[in-house]
């Protein structure tokens, strides 16, 4: 009669255990559902950057919280990913500053070099064009963008063509 | 919860120049609330933890004459002393017309076809604040509906995100269930996995939803709001007494709502009380009063078939009465119960009972006059400890276990001592033991009881713990049920049918009466207490004075076949204790007159007259609950074909038998015969301890009544029984146990009690070594036998 859950024994590997409890000490022990987004990243970190169902399940189970409630966190962040995703992740700024700055057309050129729209990955698997990206708090270097967590600012397109050219 | 916040300390404040006094730290929208000024909301309820989200309850708030600078949310502002609001001012209606039109945005304006038209909190809204043309150009939003089950319908794309249902769900429901998944423009309220909603009080979301995005499923598209016409009943399914509204047209229920009552179902009810009425309208109804002539059924009027039955009833009676025994639903009204009562006694006979499921009788003798509580509902959720012996409350009293889970919430220690582990909602310590050894277990936790208030222990008490060992955990509850000021132990319907029940009651009276706790009972059944008072036992007259010569009560009117037998709306194979000895006894007798609102091809098999009466919505009536609340309700529906309150079956029946007493002319007047006949009878308690069962080689079968399952109304609602709670019964055993045999999950079983059925195998480590638990009530375990005993199990 009790739901029996063995999503966590399957999908966490005791490295990653490690690593979450690390994460859970920080926090009051009642309070264990705190550790949710790091421990969401590490799951990402161990799966090729995105997260399968089965892991929001782990994470929940782990961290002896409601299933559904991981799915809203996972849901929330723009940083999770629940689709696979390319070996690397460009977030272009489309809020106000870079907006002003020329973004929608930086956003063009981008999506037709690549022949692949925001939110999707190209057929090679190499880059995936994160959906939609709010003001990244570069506001004074804008037109900017990420890629794999790294800030390029006063973009240009022949600055976007050097940069997506070096990844391989 | 602001429900909570119960200080007495005042504040003084004043609302649209209204000066009021205030409890301090209460809310702005609850002072306006309590003194009828309209704040509108989404988001805000009563009974949920405030996220003050929809921004639509804005009004102007002055803190020592200085203005706040933008308009607060009534919802999540705290009074304070001296606090001006001003509720409609310009700035105020100004700041609600705008999220009114933030909100409308994207809310479709399908109103002509959404089942929420004419009792949506939007609709209304926005015919006050509203503006007939929108500014805003961009496409509206769509999303996917969810597929809920089978209760409740989604359309949402009309979700305004108030998230009234995720906070239900999760605060009250106790099963996060549904969640806001996405940001911004995207949110969107889903179950994520397709699972569906499986609350047993998932209903309640469907009122909750200030839009039509939820909406009631089998009633959807039926009817309109503005149709409707609203009669106040109670709920039939269990002892809790829930206040309903039935709301109907022409005569036919349309749904059901709740009433709200915060000392008894607050404003919540069960889906059992919501989708229950379903059953009334099953196409087994009897129509027309029926006869079995020499093999063949005939229809025929009433006053054939009443002839027919007093003819057949006087035969039997007129040389041995004791030939007769009556079984009545233990759902019956007080009225029903009081008159069959007399009618039986009428004909010599004392052969009555209502506690059908009850394994134990031998204590009746010395209960007091009706199975109670001990408190009043509400202070359910107060306890600081709890032991619960053989109950499943989730099933058998929703509404109960939601109280329980708020004691729970509140940091109340529920301990629950139980031969199977149960699926709770809330934190409780589950202590699972084989059914055999339960008295046993209880005696551990009143010698440890005795031993911390040094006390001496019945010798009998002592002789059962030791045929124990004493663990950690009965101390511990012995510690806590001694330490709270407000503990309960509480018996349920597990234990009931227990068949060592007494021994149950007496332990748990004795634990209760050494740790200065409340010994409480939680009976089967929606009216069991009316039942005990109204003379439908076999041991006490109506009004509880006790019989001299007390009759048969349920079981040994079965164990001992009778040779007529009249049934109130039962349905022996699944509504008594020992379903296959029942459905024997009604095969072999020589007449059975069934008082039905079905008929099913059992009961053309064994009985002799159906006599059709109207269900819980077609009577008026009255139901005693577990606290001894008398609530009397008038009938909603138009009787199904020719079916009649079953009172006034009776009373015509009671003449044509030429009995004296049946003159009654209305419900009203049945029922204040009875009142009057209620006395303050509380006989003294005595213990009677028998020694435990002691399980043989074999297994032992435990029994309990599914959610679905116990009663001829529910057991027909065709929405309920498309829930997932609604399983065929199977064999659940341990895997070690199912191991021993050779058995696997899934696949078939020989299993021989009284009969033999074949089931399908759950294995399932919440139940204990030795035992198996096949519930009751159902189609599959019907033929086996009783709800506890011995059981074999082989491969099929
Ligand atoms: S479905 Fe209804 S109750 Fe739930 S969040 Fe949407 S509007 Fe609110
Ligand atoms: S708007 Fe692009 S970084 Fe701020
Ligand atoms: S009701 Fe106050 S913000 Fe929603």
């Amino acid at each position: 009669m009790t739901r029996e859950s063995h999503a966590a024994d399957e999908i966490l590997t005791p490295e990653m255990r490690a690593e979450i409890d690390r994460w859970i000490a920080k926090y009051p022990p009642d309070r264990k559902q705190s550790a949710v987004l790091p421990a969401l990243h590490i799951c990402q970190d161990s799966n090729g950057g995105w997260l399968k169902r089965e892991h929001l399940d782990a994470v929940a189970d782990y961290l002896g919280m409601p299933r559904v409630q991981v799915y809203e966190v996972a849901n929330f962040y723009g940083n999770f990913f629940l689709e696979p995703v390319g070996r690397h992740k460009i977030n272009i700024c489309n809020n106000i500053s870079c907006m002003l700055r020329g973004a929608d057309e930086l956003i063009a050129y981008i999506e037709k070099k690549l022949g692949i729209r925001r939110g999707e990955t190209t057929p090679d698997g190499r880059i995936t064009l994160v959906m939609e990206e709010e003001c990244l708090a570069a506001c004074v270097g804008a037109p900017m963008m990420l890629v794999d967590g790294k800030y390029y600012t006063d973009l240009t397109p022949e600055k976007v063509d050097e940069i997506l050219d070096s990844l391989e | 919860m602001t429900a909570d916040v119960k200080q007495t300390e005042l504040v003084t404040i004043t609302v649209d120049g209204v000066e009021m006094q205030v409890p301090k730290g209460s809310m702005v929208i609850e002072a306006t609330d309590a003194a009828r000024i309209d704040v509108p909301r989404f988001c805000y309820h009563k009974k949920l933890s405030i996220v003050a989200s929809c921004r639509m309850c804005l009004v102007e708030v002055e803190q020592g004459g200085r203005p706040a600078p933008k308009p607060l949310p009534a919802c999540a502002t705290p009074v304070a002393d001296g606090m001006k609001v001003y509720t409609s001012s310009p700035k105020a209606i100004a700041a609600q017309r705008g999220v009114m039109e933030f909100l409308l945005i994207n809310h479709p304006l399908d109103c002509p076809v959404c089942d929420q038209g004419g009792e949506c909190e939007l609709q209304d809204l926005a015919l006050g604040y509203g503006r007939s043309v929108s500014r805003f150009s961009e496409r509206k939003r769509v999303f996917e509906d969810e597929d809920l089950g089978p209760l409740i319908a989604t359309a949402m794309t009309r979700c305004i995100h108030c998230t009234r249902c995720v906070r239900f769900l999760h605060e009250i429901g106790g099963q996060r269930e549904l969640g806001a998944v996405g940001r911004g423009e995207h949110t969107k309220i889903t179950t994520y996995i397709e699972g569906g909603v499986h609350s047993e009080l998932s209903g309640n979301i469907i009122d909750l939803c200030p839009v039509g995005a939820l909406t009631d499923k089998p009633y959807q598209f039926s009817a309109r709001a503005w149709e409707l016409l609203a009669r106040p009943t109670i709920s039939p399914h269990d002892a809790v007494g829930t206040n309903l509204s039935a709301h109907y047209l022409r005569g036919k229920i349309k749904r059901v709502v709740p009433r709200e009552n915060e000392e008894i179902n607050e404003c919540w009810i069960a889906d059992r009380d919501r989708f229950g009425f379903y059953g009334i309208y099953s196409e087994q109804r009897l129509n027309r009063p029926m006869i079995k002539q020499d093999g063949q059924w005939r229809e025929v009027d009433w006053e054939t078939a009443l002839t027919t039955a007093a003819e057949a009833l006087r035969k039997i009676t007129s040389d041995s009465p004791e030939q007769l025994g009556a079984l009545v639903s233990p759902n019956a009204t007080t009225e029903e119960m009081y008159l069959l009562g007399k009618l039986v006694r009428g004909l010599g006979s004392r052969n009555i009972d209502h506690r059908l499921r009850q394994g134990d009788f031998s204590d009746q003798a010395a209960l007091g006059s009706y199975p109670y509580l001990g408190r009043p509902i509400a202070e359910l959720e107060r306890l600081q400890a709890a032991l619960l012996i053989g109950a499943d409350l989730r099933a058998q009293a929703p509404l109960l276990n939601l109280r329980l889970r708020k004691a729970s919430l509140r940091g109340g220690s529920i301990h629950y001592l139980n031969p199977l582990r149960l699926d709770l909602n809330f934190r409780a310590e589950q202590h699972v033991v084989p059914a055999p050894t339960m008295p046993t277990e209880l005696a551990l936790v009143a010698q440890a009881l005795a031993e911390l208030k040094g006390a001496s222990l019945p010798a009998a008490v002592e002789q059962l713990a030791a045929a124990g060992t004493r663990q950690d955990w009965h101390s511990e509850v012995a510690r806590q049920l001694a330490e709270s000021e407000s503990a309960s132990v509480l018996l349920g319907a597990i234990a009931i049918a227990h068949p060592a029940g007494a021994s149950l009651r007496a332990l748990g009276t004795l634990i209760a009466e050494l740790a200065g706790a409340r010994f409480g009972e939680i009976s089967d059944g929606a009216n069991s207490a009316g039942g005990w008072l109204a003379g439908a036992v076999p041991h006490r007259k109506a009004g509880g004075e006790a019989e001299q010569q007390p009759g048969l009560h349920a079981r040994a009117m079965l164990e001992q076949p009778r040779r007529a037998y009249v049934l109130y709306n039962v349905e022996p194979e699944y509504d008594c204790w020992d379903p296959a000895a029942a459905s024997a006894a009604m095969d072999s007798a020589e007449f059975v007159l069934a008082f039905t609102p079905f008929v099913t091809e059992r009961m053309r098999a064994y009985a002799d007259v159906l006599l059709p009466v109207g269900t819980f919505a077609e009577t008026a009536g009255t139901f005693v609950n577990l606290e001894g609340r008398w609530q009397s309700f008038g009938g909603v529906a138009a009787p199904v074909g020719e079916a009649r309150p079953g009172w006034r079956v009776l009373r015509v029946l009671g003449n044509l038998l030429g009995l004296p007493g049946f003159e009654h002319e209305s419900a009203e007047e049945v029922h204040a015969e009875v009142r009057q006949l209620v006395g303050d009878y509380q006989p003294a308690k005595a213990l009677s301890l028998q020694a435990a069962a002691t399980a043989g080689s074999g297994l032992y079968r435990v029994a309990s009544v599914p959610i679905y399952a116990g009663d001829a109304v529910v057991r027909r609602s065709t929405p309920l029984q498309q829930t997932s709670h609604a399983k065929p019964a199977a064999l659940h055993i341990n895997s070690a146990d199912a191991a021993a045999i050779g058995l696997n999950d899934g696949e078939q079983a020989l299993v021989r009690q009284s009969g033999e059925v074949r089931l399908t195998v759950k294995i399932d480590d919440g139940v204990p070594a030795g035992t198996v638990w096949i519930p009751s009530a159902l189609s599959e375990s019907a033929a086996l036998g009783p709800m506890f005993g011995e059981v074999t199990v082989a491969r099929a």
